[in-house]
């Protein structure tokens, strides 16, 4: 991110940014659409939409191979969108791997750093707040998944955390932002920790980068894995931040073109960094798109869409609280623009219905975060989630919903 | 029940609230299941929320089904009493003879029910069918 954020950044023209998302105009149901569900997935700006158009109407061919001239220009984009995302990240190119996303980044070092480090026995340890993409590759991987406790607040308990991270820890995984509950972890001091004890850290920041720009040389952390769609970018696209002596280290996860020097039936080499860790004809749309996004994320400026978010989470927090039978679960005081929640004598799929026909779109179910349902012991939320487009207005049109969610079920 | 009447209800509901609140009305005067059947052979996959089904059968001449269900959803508890009401006290050939999905889309309730839950009703449905198919055979 270019300069370093003022404290009291000026207020977002927001009438300005909800004109640049075409889809925020359509209708549901013949009402007005409350876009609550950006945790899974954010809307596209104009600029990204353009960015996709123009790459397939002038720019497409395969990167690295041809010599003509569509060939140039589509490399040229997408070695460019390379240069524009590790910027961003504050990390130098060949440390930027490009993936399918978040879930990708975190098997490729499942398979290619931790499983020909392990030893039966060995641990990864993670937090109870995780994502189940955070949980499952380790497993398959051969390691042992160890969990944090989480407090009532749904926040980390450190002083256990501290006590998990133990000789058989072979790589600490944390979440950067819960997608269910929106607490903000330690992340910086848990890297900071785990690293003076000889353990490398890898952070899911699949929630993060859209809500405060990650200085990935700052943060020190080992790997951190992203997913361009959750960040107005587009679907399919992700990076894979990793520390160059891994990526030198690492043997290559996926074999195929692109990621070889030479092959020999006898032998083959590999690619530079980070080509080695990119087999196969890459995204190139999606590289392009996500620069895109990154452009938009800094024309608006991440110092103003947080402080924006906070104040609509605030504002959503204190009128959720008015809601007969509703209970927040995630409570935590250092949040993202995440507003979980179940009504008594109500399945969060019954009100994710009743919320859509009033053309309020949230998510409802485990959020793939099953273990911490069980935490909670519930089986569901319903939840909403912000972007840098939502304001009071949807809050209101929330809250107007699950009174009459509350009328239909009690 | 019959669809004919179900149909007639429905056009008399008019708006999305009406007819959510009449399916979870439906939802709440099923006759409650044993929870001894809550169980993993009579849950239904497929459904985003919990679904359990179960049958009787009862001797005939002719042979007819007898239904049960459940689920921890209202509105889903709902779409159970529906499908209950049109398949429960048949015979396996009425059940399997009938339409369902059609049934589904007469009543209007593509608009009201979202994809996703929309393949869960389809999941009760072949259930539904499954226990008539295997009594025939």
């Amino acid at each position: 991110m270019s300069g370093a954020p003022s404290p009291v950044p000026p207020p977002l023209d927001l009438a300005a940014i909800r004109a640049q998302f075409p889809i925020l105009a359509e209708r549901i149901h013949g009402k007005r659409l409350a876009y609550l569900d950006n945790a899974a997935t954010t809307q596209k700006p104009e600029s990204v939409l353009r960015a996709l158009d123009d790459y397939y109407r002038h720019a497409n061919s395969n990167v690295h191979r041809a010599v003509h001239e569509l060939a140039a220009r589509a490399t040229t984009q997408y070695e460019a969108a390379r240069d524009r995302i590790a910027a961003f990240l504050n990390v130098t190119r060949e440390e930027c791997v490009f993936t399918r996303g978040t879930t990708e980044g975190i098997n490729l070092v499942a398979r290619s750093f931790l499983q020909p480090r392990l030893q039966p026995g060995d641990e990864v340890l993670v937090t109870g707040m995780e994502h189940h993409s955070n949980i499952v590759p380790w497993q398959l991987a051969g390691a042992k998944t160890v969990a944090a406790r989480i407090t009532d607040e749904g926040e980390l308990d450190l002083d256990d955390w501290r006590a998990k991270l133990g000789p058989r820890t072979k790589l600490v995984s944390i979440v950067h932002v819960s997608n269910s509950l929106g607490t903000i972890n330690p992340v910086a001091e848990m890297v900071r920790e785990a690293q003076q004890r000889g353990i490398p850290v890898l952070v899911d920041g699949a929630q993060a980068i859209a809500h405060e720009a990650p200085d990935l040389r700052a943060l020190g952390a080992d790997f951190y894995a992203m997913s361009a769609h959750k960040a107005y970018g587009p679907t399919g696209f992700g990076v894979l931040f990793a520390r160059r002596e891994h990526l030198e280290a690492m043997p290559p996860w996926h074999g195929g073109g692109d990621m070889i020097r030479t092959v020999s039936f006898e032998r083959s080499t590999w690619n530079d960094l980070p080509y080695k860790f990119e087999a196969g004809t890459p995204d190139m749309s999606g590289a392009i798109g996500f620069a895109a996004a990154l452009d938009w994320i800094d024309s608006v400026g991440m110092a103003r869409i947080h402080a924006h978010e906070q104040d609509v989470l605030a504002y959503g927090t204190a009128q959720l609280a008015d809601i007969p039978e509703l209970r927040l679960v995630g409570t935590a005081r250092h949040k993202a623009g995440v507003l979980s929640f179940v009504m008594e004598g109500a399945h969060a799929h019954d009100l994710g219905s009743v919320l859509d026909q009033e053309g309020v779109a949230v998510r409802t179910g485990h959020h793939c975060t099953m273990p911490l349902m069980e935490r909670f012991g519930i089986p569901a939320t319903a939840r909403a989630s912000l972007a840098a487009y939502n304001g009071r207005d949807d809050i209101d049109q929330l809250a107007a919903a699950l009174r009459k969610a509350h009328r239909l079920f009690n | 029940m019959d669809i004919d009447e179900l149909a007639d209800t429905f056009e008399l509901l008019g708006d999305w609230e009406e007819r959510y609140r009449y399916l979870i009305e439906l939802g709440r005067k099923l006759e409650p299941m044993p929870e001894s059947e809550h169980d993993e052979a009579h849950k239904v996959r497929g459904c985003m929320s919990q679904v359990w089904l179960a049958h009787t059968r009862q001797d005939g001449p002719p042979v007819r089904l007898e239904f049960r269900g459940d689920s921890d959803a209202h509105i889903v508890k709902g779409l159970i009493a529906l499908l209950l009401g049109l398949t429960s006290g048949r015979t396996p050939k009425e059940i399997l003879d009938l339409d369902l999905a059609a049934a589904f889309t007469r009543l209007g309730l593509e608009q009201h029910i979202s994809m996703n839950r929309r393949n869960g009703f389809y999941s009760m449905v072949e259930r539904i069918k499954g226990m008539a198919k295997a009594e025939l055979a």
